[in-house]
């Protein structure tokens, strides 16, 4: 029914549409075309190219679909041992990561947003002032060295525990979305303030806790300076290390090669392996990414508004 | 409606304190406040390293106190001026992009076709997703000289092997900002996009029967509706002038863009962590000038905007 009244505006719309609106609806086509294909035609040309032979993409054959199809890129990609490494220690870490992330964000959100609670503008204010400033790079290696953790895992998934911004987000959702009357009625009842955070805020706050865990997860999967600053030992180098020895430094073990031909055909390899490599380390997120992608717009919308 | 819980809150436990009637909140607190803490005001504590000549045997602590020598010699060094002022310029040209996702914004509003509409925003999201590390990879890739989308272009209008741009100093910060605008225009439209289909739609019936355009009723219905909410973003953006982010920056440098690629964040790096000699103190130092001159900055824009429209981070 909707359908039919929509046709009926456009249809209205198409008769007293006047000169100037169609050039107008025609120059806002071409305008948002152009994004379009600006922001699609690079991902679609990494995807063809990583499906191509070495010597098509070396040669650069690849224009827009995938030349000589082949998939010997990714065979390259999985039989590296760092990659596979990198790839299970990055997993291992972004659920580590992130389990911890939500249980610390929402022991801080629900709290702060209980407006009875003694002292809130001033813990508000402890969280918030680390947003403006910070003790910079040196001091905070220092601490983490200090603290024994250059080297471990935990200075990938403690340090940047809490993230203020998604602190922020998820007790925004939790005074919006969660009536006073509810606490008032919980507490005649006789419900401690653990109580009505186990059974009445988690349960209730299912979209911002999956908002927030979207967020942390993807900033685990993507992050590269903790790792870059803290881990020195290879065997736990997470994936984003590895990425960038590949891609940006074209460091790739090009063993002993005797003559040119196998050279080129190496170095061939070498650059389809990029192109399959960027696919590979940013499918997960690609993957899911079109089922959650309201909820990833839900956060935007949260955070913009200030609490 | 306060009063009615704290009464009966204290009805139920006598003669407690009223904060100490709230101890299971305060425990919960105490796991994330012992985080801040000890990763975000501890490092504080280190600000002292700017004031010190570091000493690995002595120590933080010990080591002895310096006045501003750190300051002075980060001032007088040649590095000084180069690094500011591509801090400077790169995070004003990449402030002159701000319009771009507000005008995309606009003209996406305009478009008919729902399902068009939708799949636009769909794809426009996707490239916020993409790791750093993994967008200067993408960004080698597509304007690599030999497989690149870019190369192969080149090749073919001008018959000749086209030059590297990513070790070409004048076109870093181009690189820099405009891979920036890719890779967010769509996700920084979000807000814009919510803000307009919330617009009341009789405004613009109204304003169809009297006679005004598409480009018009754009003009003066939709900007003025998403204004306040750019504005609030702008100033967000002015606060953060200085604050060139490392890791992009850094992972875009090679030793022949280092004239433009340099910026505090990479230097601070270099000067204190990249060598095992590294000088903490000055490192420290010149971190230091950096965030004072973001939090100043930060301080004043929302002083300023209090004034003028109402509107305060906090």
């Amino acid at each position: 029914m909707s359908n039919k009244n929509l046709n009926k505006t456009n249809v209205i719309n198409k008769i007293s549409l006047s000169r100037d609106d169609k050039i107008f609806n025609v120059f806002v086509l071409i305008v948002v075309s152009f994004v379009f294909i600006i922001t699609l035609y690079p991902l679609i040309y990494i995807v063809s190219a990583s499906f191509s032979s070495a010597r098509a993409v070396s040669t650069g054959q690849v224009v827009l679909w995938p030349v000589d199809f082949s998939i010997e890129g990714y065979r390259a990609v999985f039989e590296n041992r760092d990659i596979g490494r990198s790839y299970v220690n990055t997993i291992f870490y972004t659920c580590l990561g992130t389990f911890i992330n939500v249980a610390v964000t929402m022991m801080a959100a629900y709290p702060l947003a209980r407006r009875d609670l003694r002292g809130r503008s001033a813990f508000s204010f402890i969280f918030t002032f680390t947003m403006l400033f910070n003790g910079g790079m040196v001091p905070t290696y220092l601490v983490i060295k200090r603290l024994g953790m250059i080297d471990s895992i935990w200075s990938l998934v403690l340090p940047n525990a809490i993230s203020v911004y998604n602190m922020i987000v998820a007790r925004t959702f939790i005074q919006n979305n969660i009536p006073n009357e509810m606490l008032e009625a919980s507490q005649i009842d006789g419900c401690s303030d653990a109580q009505y955070f186990f059974k009445m805020v988690l349960p209730l706050s299912k979209t911002v806790i999956a908002v927030i865990t979207l967020f942390y997860a993807v900033s685990h999967w993507n992050s590269f300076f903790n790792a870059f600053l803290y881990i020195n030992d290879r065997s736990k180098y997470p994936l984003q290390i590895i990425l960038r020895e590949i891609l940006v430094a074209s460091k790739i073990d090009a063993n002993m090669v005797m003559d040119e031909e196998t050279m080129a055909a190496k170095q061939g390899l070498a650059e389809l392996l990029k192109f399959s490599l960027i696919i590979v380390a940013t499918a997960p997120i690609l993957c899911v990414y079109p089922f959650i992608q309201r909820y990833f717009v839900k956060g935007v919308m949260i955070g913009s508004v200030k609490g | 409606m306060e009063e009615t819980t704290n009464k009966i809150g204290c009805a139920k436990k006598k003669k407690m304190p009223k904060f100490l009637n709230q101890w299971q909140l305060y425990l919960f607190l105490a796991v994330p406040l012992a985080f801040i803490l000890i990763f975000s005001y501890w490092p504080m504590l280190g600000i002292q390293l700017a004031f010190k000549r570091f000493d690995i045997n002595l120590g933080m602590w010990e080591s002895p106190w310096i006045g501003m020598d750190n300051f002075i010699r980060f001032f007088n060094s040649y590095q000084f001026k180069r690094v500011l002022v591509n801090t400077v310029f790169l995070s004003f040209y990449d402030l002159l992009t701000f319009p771009v996702p507000v005008i995309f914004a606009l003209f996406l509003n305009c478009v008919r076709g729902n399902r068009f509409k939708k799949t636009v925003q769909t794809v426009t999201y996707i490239p916020h997703f993409i790791s750093t590390v993994v967008m200067v990879g993408l960004l080698m890739q597509t304007f690599n000289p030999m497989v690149g989308v870019y190369g192969t272009i080149y090749k073919a209008i001008f018959g000749e092997v086209a030059p590297d741009m990513m070790a070409n100093a004048d076109a870093f910060p181009h690189m820099y900002v405009w891979s920036n605008v890719w890779q967010t225009v769509g996700w920084n439209s979000i807000v814009y996009i919510a803000a307009l289909t919330g617009v009341d739609a009789s405004l613009h019936e109204a304003a169809e029967i009297d006679g005004a355009s598409r480009f018009k009723r754009m003009i003066h219905i939709d900007v003025p509706s998403i204004l306040p909410t750019a504005v609030m973003l702008l100033i967000i953006r002015c606060g953060s002038i200085m604050n060139i982010g490392f890791e992009k920056t850094f992972l875009m440098q090679n030793d022949l863009n280092l004239r433009a690629s340099e910026v505090i964040s990479t230097y601070v790096y270099k000067v204190g962590l990249s060598s095992a000699s590294g000088d903490f103190g000055r490192a420290t130092a010149i971190g230091l000038f950096n965030s004072l001159i973001n939090f100043l900055l930060i301080i004043t824009v929302n002083a300023i905007s209090k004034k003028v429209s109402e509107q305060s981070l906090w």
